[in-house]
Order: structure tokens, then C-alpha cells, then sequence
């Protein structure tokens, strides 16, 4: 069986990594994955396995009226077909609302809603058996407009709406002496994690299920997995196994209950793995979003009113809808300080794929049209867009639209001069490989302006709204030889961030001891939270901290204690959140907001419409860097992924049918679209934060965006309100 | 599925005959990515690698090169006497594809946005091919017959290309969404053949198959005096890059509108033409 690290013993895990908390230890997966050997989900493997498939709806609305698996059945080598009356449990699951069926009954509401599931001793046998799946369909019109769904024909009981989030602060009928209006559109971006989904599932012999799956939350799997197959928490055991990226796109099930409930059904372990095309339909995506905006400003740029309404498409299923709704809707005026607000915030059904998590969080939507607006508002007062931020910049103790004070270090301004003060990159170069279009050879010079843009951002950091957001960890020490070690179990999920590492590194600060196992993740140990609002090293970590601190009051100063085991388990939460008050919006929503400010210099072929990012620097405060390395991976990884959402990251659909489900279409950006960076890491420690931290993984992602775009405006003088930006906005072809 | 491994031209061409569903593959970037989305399950694969004729490019008046030359080799080895097919085969993928994909693979799949298309099309190519029946030789112009179809026939290989080296300017431009490993959205090849006072000019993934732009090529030919030679005016460029775009008759897709690659392919053409006239100038005055 193979763990988290593939083939590694958990010895061989640690023994090239020393270094506590300010180092930045090699990470034990970094080589393996560098040269091909890391052992991912869909490496899994057991022996008399068998292979599960999925039949998808190829409608994105429609009405089942028969399916037939007379055929499949019959196929030599087919163990079981099954279809929603083999869902033994509740045929629903969801992370916020339970609206989702494991698979379709008589409705499907999305291209690529399961329907049927095959078991064959191959996957070219569960292949052909699932062609012979007679479904038909009455083929409905599909709801795809967010901004008229919530009048069209509803796709769920309650109606359209998934949620509306208000906010009303200050005059509601606010006067200024400058408006400025602007309607901007957010594509639908993919996670792209290359690790498509995949597990393992063995029927265990006490009628529970053992499941090995690249997840981000084991303890949520595990909930939503028992209850569809109406079995006890406690018999189905889940342990992560190799994940290959996943920023939001594995909070939601994909294969989890399908290969627990083939392997119940067959008592043989069943292996499932998408492959690409599949795994487009197999994962939730970013909303897109329509987003309305009047800014009001005194003459000299003091922001004096915000609105905005904003719509969020979820698709077919709530997935995390409401809770990317609220973050939109609170952090919708920026890191800025401004009295009054009225922002109204819909998130709604559509029968559009499934959206929900996806690093940023609702933050990215709302980020693209503050920022375009606030550029906007400083070409109409001539002032530089550096200029109209810093005017407005929040700082320690501004208040939120919600009524929340920010309580800790808000440098927003200090970030923009950072930025605002590198280097600029070289002139214009003669090489190919530095000019849009690269060496496609599309132009020598020609057409070619230079553009610099700014951009900033806000980010919520941990679950917020009153969610009993904790971690659970455990942490053991003895003596190996005349040596004290230490193990470290959580159920928290590495998905390449680092966690693993900065675990090693808290308790190598802590109990002052080398050696530091970290034992496969899985739910033996209580919940350790969703990897994901840039939380882990923040509750994670900050539960391994407490866990130590629990340790080394036993061991005190010693340094052999024998045969003596300490092992301690600690569940840690940071400070509570509240609800926000329906009506008005207001409420101490978030646990901690994180900053960063990007500046981007580009590159574009005024004729043709090509871009090419030249330079994106980023200054971002991150409370304390644990693992300076890993911070500046996140910075460069998340501004990697808003510079694909700019220009070029788009899930097109058409009538609800996803247009381009292969990275042939579907352009991620390669090394020669991503530019050298240079970044600006800031530690202002948080008081109320483990160490100080600030949670890293989001905010560089928001700022990044329209940092881009309004190089690409200030080159170009066009108004560009949508992304990702393509040749055809540029060139008004 | 069956897989064939002839080791000779000879052999291969024994075995296609008797087995023509079997399907060649040389590279495998397009066939195996047809096999792994299961839109082609052939009853044989015919395996060309092992064949040294077809891996082998020799000098002559003219090029033969094998058909299983691969993109990386033509870069290094053939540039200096075929700069616009190296530039072509420079955009094709990434340094993977570049290292297993062939130029017979892109003749063989004949995808409207292959990107040595335009090229071959542009320096008057004739695609070599041979069956147990004898070997034909097909002008690049006739070889491309619809949306990814070529005049092959059933028991026949594309063995070899034939062009002339370089005798002027050549350029090749394609215009994709990203700065690298992308599938063109359009593109174009500009060859200026001096000795003959002529212009080859094609465009690809404008139309259901790579195509010449001869209203374009006739208008240059006229156009440029290629025995005394001067800098050109602006009004020949447009004029040139108006009727390449006229000779497109896009569509609309995930990769861009129809309009958009019009509107490119007229760019791309203003500008190569640039650059091969500039070009062909300063050797000019260089010999002169
Ligand atoms: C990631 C990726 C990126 C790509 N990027 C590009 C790109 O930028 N530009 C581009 O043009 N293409 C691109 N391609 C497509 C592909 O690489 C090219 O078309 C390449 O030239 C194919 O060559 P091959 O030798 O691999 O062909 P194969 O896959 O081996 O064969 C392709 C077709 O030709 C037939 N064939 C091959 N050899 C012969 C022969 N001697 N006689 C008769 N038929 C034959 C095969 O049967 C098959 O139908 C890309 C592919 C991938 C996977």
C-alpha cells in the first residue's frame, strides 16, 4: 500500500530535513516529484482490484426517463452496474446544503451529472460496459443566465437563489462630487490541479470501507461518505494519499461515495482515476460573476460610497456557493476604507457546471472590479493609481463594511510603495522569447506597448461566520536509540503546499528534537479542517504548537526519558467569528485578513492582441514566514494563477455544454508566459495568530488579476471589464 | 491491436498493403492522444520508427527529407537552408513534442492548424509518397483535401519531402493564445523565391484546410521588383495583408472568431512581408 509519500518509510521521510520555524528545510516530496517518482492517487493499487467508471449526463438539463443495463450487465468481465437505487444512504450530499444526488434520479441539471456507475476487472471493460448503458433523456432548455435565473424556471425546490448576502453600512443615499459606474464580468476559471481525481476504495470486513483518496478535507469526505452509504462514521476510514494540487477543486466529492459504494456492492476494492476530460466535469470551478459597481469620491479621491451588486453563477449545485457569496460581498469594497456601503451579493442556481471553491474564494471576483473601478476612478481625477489606493488605504483598527475593526497589521500602503518603488524591468527586448507571441514569431517590435499596472487585495483567512473551524493534532515522543524522536499525526491534508514540513519545523522549534515523523493523514485522528482559506498552517499549525506545548510540560528539560511514551492530542481552534446579521451585513465575519499588492508590467501587441507579462512583482504581509521558501512559492503560484485567469484561463461554455475540456484548450500559463518576480515578504506579526502567521495562499492570487489587466488598459487605453482579456476584446474583432 | 514493427521501407509498405486499416505512427503525439481519448481504436498500429530511410534527410539540388524526421532535428541540422520550416517547427509544442513529432505525422494527420502547412505550401514542397505500387509525388498543393484529410490513399506511406533550400527570405508567423505550446489560431508562411520574381504565401487554421493565398501571391509577384529592388510603401503591405485575409474563410471557435483571425492573418501578413523584403533588401545591397 502506498502512503503519502510513495514508496518512502516514514525514516527515510525525514532523515534528509532539519530546521525548525524560519528555515526552510527541503521538502521530502520535492525531488520526487521533480523527477517522476512521487506516488500519486492514481498510482494506487491493490491486488485483485477492480476499476470503476462513471457515466456522465451529456445534457446539461434533462429529464431521465429510462435507463436500461441489460446490455452492461451482459458484458463479460462487468462485476456491477448501479445506479441511484444502489445508494444504500441518502442519495444527497453537498457541503453546505445536501442538494446534490450521489447519482441522478429522474433529473440531471448539468453536463457530466453521474448517473451510473460500472465495476469491471479493466477500465477498457468498464469502458465499453458503460456505452451500453441505455439512459434517455427528455432534453430540458437550460437555465445559464446568473443574472435572470432567479425568475426562470427553477432547477431546485426552494428556487434559483442559493444566497443573497446584503450589506448596509453608513447613508444609504450617500452624495459625491465623482461617480463612476462600471459593469465587469468574471470568466469561469479552472483549478487545473494535474493530478486528476482518483482513490481507492477495500471493503473491510467489519461491512465498513477503507478509502485511500487525494482529498482536502478527510473528516467532510468521510461524513458525506457514510451518509450515502448508510453506514456508521466510524466504518469508513478514510487516508490521504498522493495529491497533485488542488486549490478548492477537492473540497467537493467527485469519486469518493462511487468507489465506496462499487466496492460495498462487489466486495472487491475498487480503484477509480478521471482522466483529463473527465476531470473537467469531475470538480467544481470559480464562479463566474457579473459584477455592478458605482463608486462615489470627494474631488481630491477620498472614497466616499460604495455599491455594487454582484451575481455569482454555482451551477447546478450549491457546493460552497453561500460561503464564496459572503466573502465577495465582505471584502467587495477592497482594502480600502469607506463609510457607506450597499452591496447586494446573489449567488445562484444555473444549469452551468457546479461552481464553489477555488483559491481566492469570492475574493477574486470582487477583486477584478474594485480595482478596475478604483483605476477607473483615478483616470477621472487625474490622479496616479498608486495615489487613489494610498488615499484610501485601510489601516490597523479601519472598520470593515461589516462593522468588523481590523485588529492587526493592515499595511495596505506600505505594500503599494513596494511595489510601486522596484525596479523596472529592462526596455523592450530584440529576443523572440521576451515579446508577446513569443517565438511563434509574431512580431519583431511591431505594435508592441508597454503597460504598467497596480492592483491590491483583501483575503479572509480561516472559516469565518461563526463556523467551528478547529484542528486536531497529536503529537508523541520517545526514545529511538539515545535519542528522543517525535511523531506528528493530523488528519490535515497535504496537498503540496507544505504542511508536512512546517509540521516537522514547529515541533523541531518547540521540543527542540531532530527527528520528526509525520504519519500518514487520515481519520484516525479527529478532523483537521479543510485544506483550504490559506488555514492550515494557521489552525493546523497552531494545534501541532499547542500539542507540543502539551508534550513538554510532561517531558520538562529532559532529554532520555526511557522507556516513557508522551503522547498528547490536541484540539485547537482560533478565536470564534459571528454570524452576519442578515439584514444589514454586519458582524465580526473573519478571523484575520490578509494583504498583498502586485505590480505588473506587460508587454502588448496593440495589433494582434498577444500579451506578454514582462514583470510581476508582489509585496505581501505574511505575519511570520515558518518556511520562507514555501511563502514565496505560494506568492509566485497564486500569481501565476491570476495571471492565467487575466489573460488566457477560461472553462467557455455554451448552453450550459463546456466548449474546451482539455488543457489543448483549456491554456494554463507555461514558464514563458510566467515572468521572473520580484517579491516583497513583510512579517508583521498578528497577535491573535500561532507564531504571528498570516495566512499566505490566497491573497497573492486576487491582486495579481487586475494588476494585469491594467498594464494591459494603460497600454492599450481600452476598457477591458471582463477577463481573461483575449486578442478579440484587444483588437475589437 | 496489433503492433507492427517492419524494420524496412520494403516491409512496411508489404505489410500497409496487405493490412491498410492499419494505422502508421511515427512520433505518436496525434495518435496516441486519439488512442487515449478513445476516439480511434485501430485494429493495428504500423510502427515507422524503426525505418532508416524515413529517418534520414539528404542534400541534393533539393532536400529529401525523411518523413520521420523529427521537429528537433530540422531545427538544428536544416535551418540555415530551410529557415522557414525550422521557424515552424520551432512553435510546434514543446521540446517533448518537438523531439518525438514529424513532419510526416503533421502531413499524415493533416489538422488545418498543423503548422508546417503553411510552409510546405509557401516553398512549392512535393510530399514523396510510396506504396507497393510505385511512389507519387504530390504537390503540397494537392496534398491537403478537407478537415484533417489528405490525398494518401489506403496501402500508401508518406516516405519523404522534397524542397528546394532557401533561395530568399522565408518566414513563418502564428498567432496563439499563449506564449508557447499552444495550437495556432491562425498563422502564416511568406517565402520569397527571387530567382523566380515570385511570392509563395499560405495560411492555416483559417480554413478547412491549410491553403495558398494566391490572389495575394499574384498581387506581390506584381507588386515587387525583384531586380531593383527599394523599400516598400505602405499601401503594398496593406493591400498584400488584406487580400491574405481574404483568402481565410475562418470559423468561429474556443480558439478565437472568425474575425479575429482575419484581422490577424492581415497583420501577419503586413508583417512578414516586412520582414522578408527588408531582409532580401540588405542582401541586395550587401552583394551589390
Ligand atoms: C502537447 C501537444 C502539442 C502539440 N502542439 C502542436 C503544435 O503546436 N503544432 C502542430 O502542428 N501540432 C502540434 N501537435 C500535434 C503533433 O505533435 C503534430 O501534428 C506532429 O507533427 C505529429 O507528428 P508525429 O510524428 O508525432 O505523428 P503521429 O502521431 O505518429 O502520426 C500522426 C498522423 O499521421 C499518420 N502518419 C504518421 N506518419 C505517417 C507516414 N509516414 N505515412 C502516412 N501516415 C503517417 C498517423 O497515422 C497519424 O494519422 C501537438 C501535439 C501534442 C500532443
Amino acid at each position: 500500500m502506498t502512503t503519502n509519500f510513495g514508496t518512502l518509510t516514514p525514516a527515510e521521510l525525514t532523515s534528509a530535513v532539519t530546521g525548525g520555524i524560519g528555515t526552510s528545510p527541503q521538502r521530502p516530496d520535492g525531488n520526487l516529484k521533480v523527477r517522476g517518482e512521487f506516488a500519486y492517487a492514481s498510482d494506487l493499487w491493490h491486488e485483485d482490484m477492480i476499476w470503476g467508471a462513471t457515466l456522465r449526463s451529456p445534457h446539461p438539463y434533462a429529464r431521465i426517463t429510462g435507463i436500461d443495463l441489460t446490455e452492461a450487465l451482459k458484458t463479460p468481465g462487468v462485476y456491477a452496474v448501479l445506479t441511484h437505487q444502489d445508494v444504500p444512504g441518502r442519495n444527497l450530499y453537498g457541503l453546505e446544503h445536501k442538494d446534490q444526488p450521489v447519482l441522478a434520479v429522474d433529473v440531471v441539471r448539468y453536463q457530466g451529472e453521474p448517473v451510473a456507475l460500472v465495476g469491471a476487472d479493466h477500465p477498457e471493460t468498464a469502458n465499453r460496459a458503460m456505452k451500453r448503458i441505455k439512459v434517455t433523456y427528455e432534453v430540458l432548455e437550460p437555465v445559464v443566465d446568473m443574472e435572470t435565473a432567479t425568475q426562470e424556471t427553477p432547477l431546485h425546490p426552494g428556487g434559483n437563489l442559493v444566497r443573497h448576502v446584503p450589506i448596509r453600512r453608513g447613508d444609504q443615499a450617500p452624495k459625491a462630487d465623482v461617480v463612476i459606474t462600471g459593469r465587469y464580468e468574471v470568466g469561469m476559471q479552472d483549478q487545473a490541479f494535474l493530478g486528476p481525481e482518483s482513490g481507492l476504495a477495500v471493503p473491510a470486513d467489519d461491512g465498513g470501507v477503507d478509502l485511500y483518496v487525494a482529498t482536502q478535507w478527510l473528516h467532510v469526505d468521510r461524513s458525506q461518505v457514510a451518509s450515502a452509504l448508510g453506514v456508521a462514521e466510524e466504518k469508513v476510514r478514510l487516508t490521504l494519499s498522493g495529491v497533485g494540487g488542488a486549490f478548492g477543486g477537492r473540497e467537493d466529492l467527485s469519486m469518493q461515495v462511487h468507489a465506496c459504494l462499487l466496492a460495498l456492492h462487489t466486495g472487491k476494492p475498487v480503484k477509480m482515476v478521471y482522466n483529463r476530460e473527465e476531470s473537467f466535469y469531475g470538480h467544481v470551478h470559480r464562479h463566474p460573476a457579473v459584477l455592478h459597481y458605482e463608486h462615489g469620491a470627494t474631488a481630491d479621491g477620498k472614497l466616499v460610497y460604495v455599491k455594487a451588486k454582484m451575481f455569482l453563477d454555482g451551477g447546478a449545485y450549491a457546493s460552497s456557493t453561500p460561503a464564496v457569496v459572503a466573502n465577495a460581498a465582505t471584502l467587495g469594497v477592497g482594502p480600502y476604507e469607506v463609510d457607506n456601503v450597499t452591496i447586494d451579493c446573489y449567488g445562484v442556481y444555473t444549469n452551468n457546471p457546479p461552481c464553489g471553491a477555488m483559491r481566492g474564494f469570492g475574493a477574486v471576483q470582487a477583486g477584478f472590479a474594485y480595482e478596475s473601478q478604483m483605476d477607473k476612478l483615478a483616470e477621472a481625477l487625474n490622479m496616479d493609481p498608486v495615489d487613489v489606493r494610498v488615499r484610501n488605504a485601510m489601516t490597523e483598527g479601519s472598520v470593515m463594511p461589516t462593522g468588523q475593526v481590523v485588529d492587526s497589521a493592515a499595511p495596505v500602503a506600505q505594500l503599494l510603495k513596494l511595489v510601486q518603488d522596484k525596479p523596472m524591468p529592462a526596455p523592450m527586448s530584440a529576443d523572440l522569447r521576451q515579446l508577446p507571441g513569443g517565438v511563434s514569431n509574431t512580431t519583431h517590435g511591431e505594435g508592441v506597448v508597454r503597460g504598467v499596472g497596480y492592483a491590491v487585495g483583501i483575503k479572509n483567512v480561516c472559516f469565518s461566520e461563526g463556523y467551528d473551524d478547529y484542528s486536531t493534532a497529536r503529537v508523541r515522543v520517545q526514545m529511538a536509540g539515545d535519542e528522543l524522536t517525535a511523531q506528528v499525526h493530523t488528519a490535515a491534508c497535504e496537498v503540496g503546499q507544505g504542511l508536512v514540513t512546517i509540521m516537522q519545523q514547529i515541533v523541531r522549534t518547540e521540543l527542540d528534537i531532530e527527528k520528526v515523523t509525520v504519519l500518514p493523514m487520515d481519520t484516525s485522528i479527529g478532523n483537521g479542517g479543510s485544506t483550504s482559506a490559506s488555514r492550515q498552517t494557521y489552525v493546523t499549525g497552531g494545534a501541532v504548537k499547542a500539542a507540543c506545548a502539551a508534550v513538554k510540560a510532561k517531558l520538562g528539560d529532559r532529554t532520555d526519558i526511557g522507556d516513557e511514551v508522551i503522547d498528547e492530542t490536541v484540539e485547537w481552534r482560533h478565536r470564534a467569528t459571528e454570524p452576519l446579521d442578515p439584514e444589514t451585513g454586519q458582524g465580526n465575519a473573519h478571523v484575520q485578513y490578509g494583504f498583498a499588492a502586485h505590480r505588473a508590467v506587460v508587454d502588448v501587441d496593440t495589433e494582434l492582441g498577444l500579451v506578454r507579462v514582462v514583470q510581476l512583482d508582489c509585496a505581501q504581509d505574511v505575519g511570520k514566514a515558518l518556511n520562507p521558501q514555501a511563502v514565496v512559492g505560494q506568492i509566485q503560484g497564486g500569481s501565476a494563477q491570476g495571471l492565467g485567469l487575466a489573460v488566457m484561463e477560461e472553462i467557455q461554455t455554451s448552453q450550459g455544454k463546456v466548449r474546451n475540456p482539455s488543457f489543448t484548450d483549456y491554456l494554463i500559463p507555461t514558464v514563458l508566459d510566467m515572468p521572473p518576480m520580484s517579491i516583497d515578504v513583510l512579517e508583521l506579526a498578528d497577535p491573535h495568530a500561532p507564531y504571528g502567521i498570516r495566512g499566505v495562499g490566497e491573497p497573492p492570487t486576487i491582486s495579481s488579476t487586475p494588476a494585469i489587466v491594467a498594464a494591459i488598459r494603460a497600454a492599450t487605453g481600452l476598457a477591458l471589464t471582463r477577463v481573461p482579456v483575449r486578442p478579440e476584446h484587444l483588437t475589437n474583432t | 491491436m496489433d503492433f507492427l514493427r517492419p524494420t524496412t521501407l520494403a516491409e512496411a509498405l508489404a505489410v500497409k498493403a496487405e493490412r491498410p486499416d492499419a494505422v502508421p505512427i511515427a512520433g505518436g503525439t496525434d495518435v496516441m492522444v486519439e488512442l487515449n481519448f478513445d476516439h480511434r481504436r485501430p485494429a493495428a498500429l504500423l510502427d515507422l520508427t524503426r525505418i532508416d530511410e524515413l529517418r534520414t534527410w539528404s542534400d541534393g539540388d533539393e532536400l529529401r527529407i525523411g518523413s520521420g524526421v523529427p521537429y528537433v532535428r530540422i531545427i538544428e541540422e536544416l535551418g540555415a537552408q530551410l529557415p522557414g520550416l525550422a521557424m515552424a517547427s520551432r512553435t510546434v509544442g514543446s521540446p517533448q513534442i518537438r523531439n518525438r513529432g514529424t513532419v510526416g505525422g503533421n502531413l499524415g494527420a493533416a489538422s488545418p492548424a498543423g503548422d508546417t502547412h503553411p510552409v510546405l505550401l509557401a516553398s512549392d514542397a512535393v510530399i514523396e509518397v510510396a506504396s507497393v505500387r510505385g511512389t507519387r509525388m504530390i504537390e503540397a498543393d494537392d496534398f491537403y483535401v478537407g478537415v484533417k484529410r489528405n490525398s494518401l490513399e489506403p496501402d500508401e506511406l508518406i516516405t519523404a519531402i522534397h524542397l528546394a533550400p532557401a533561395a530568399g527570405p522565408q518566414q513563418f508567423s502564428k498567432v496563439g493564445t499563449r506564449n508557447a505550446m499552444v495550437i495556432a489560431v491562425c498563422s502564416f508562411a511568406l517565402s520569397l523565391h527571387p530567382g523566380e520574381k515570385r511570392v509563395g504565401a499560405a495560411v492555416g487554421s483559417a480554413a478547412p484546410t491549410p491553403r495558398r493565398a494566391r490572389d495575394a501571391e499574384e498581387f506581390l509577384n506584381h507588386a515587387l521588383d525583384f531586380d531593383n529592388p527599394r523599400p516598400l510603401l505602405d499601401s503594398v503591405k496593406r493591400e498584400f495583408g488584406e487580400l491574405v485575409s481574404q483568402a481565410a474563410s475562418p470559423i468561429d471557435d474556443v480558439r478565437g472568431s472568425a474575425a479575429y483571425r482575419k484581422h490577424a492573418l492581415a497583420v501577419m501578413a503586413r508583417r512578414t512581408l516586412g520582414w522578408t523584403w527588408q531582409e532580401f533588401l540588405t542582401e541586395e545591397q550587401a552583394c551589390a
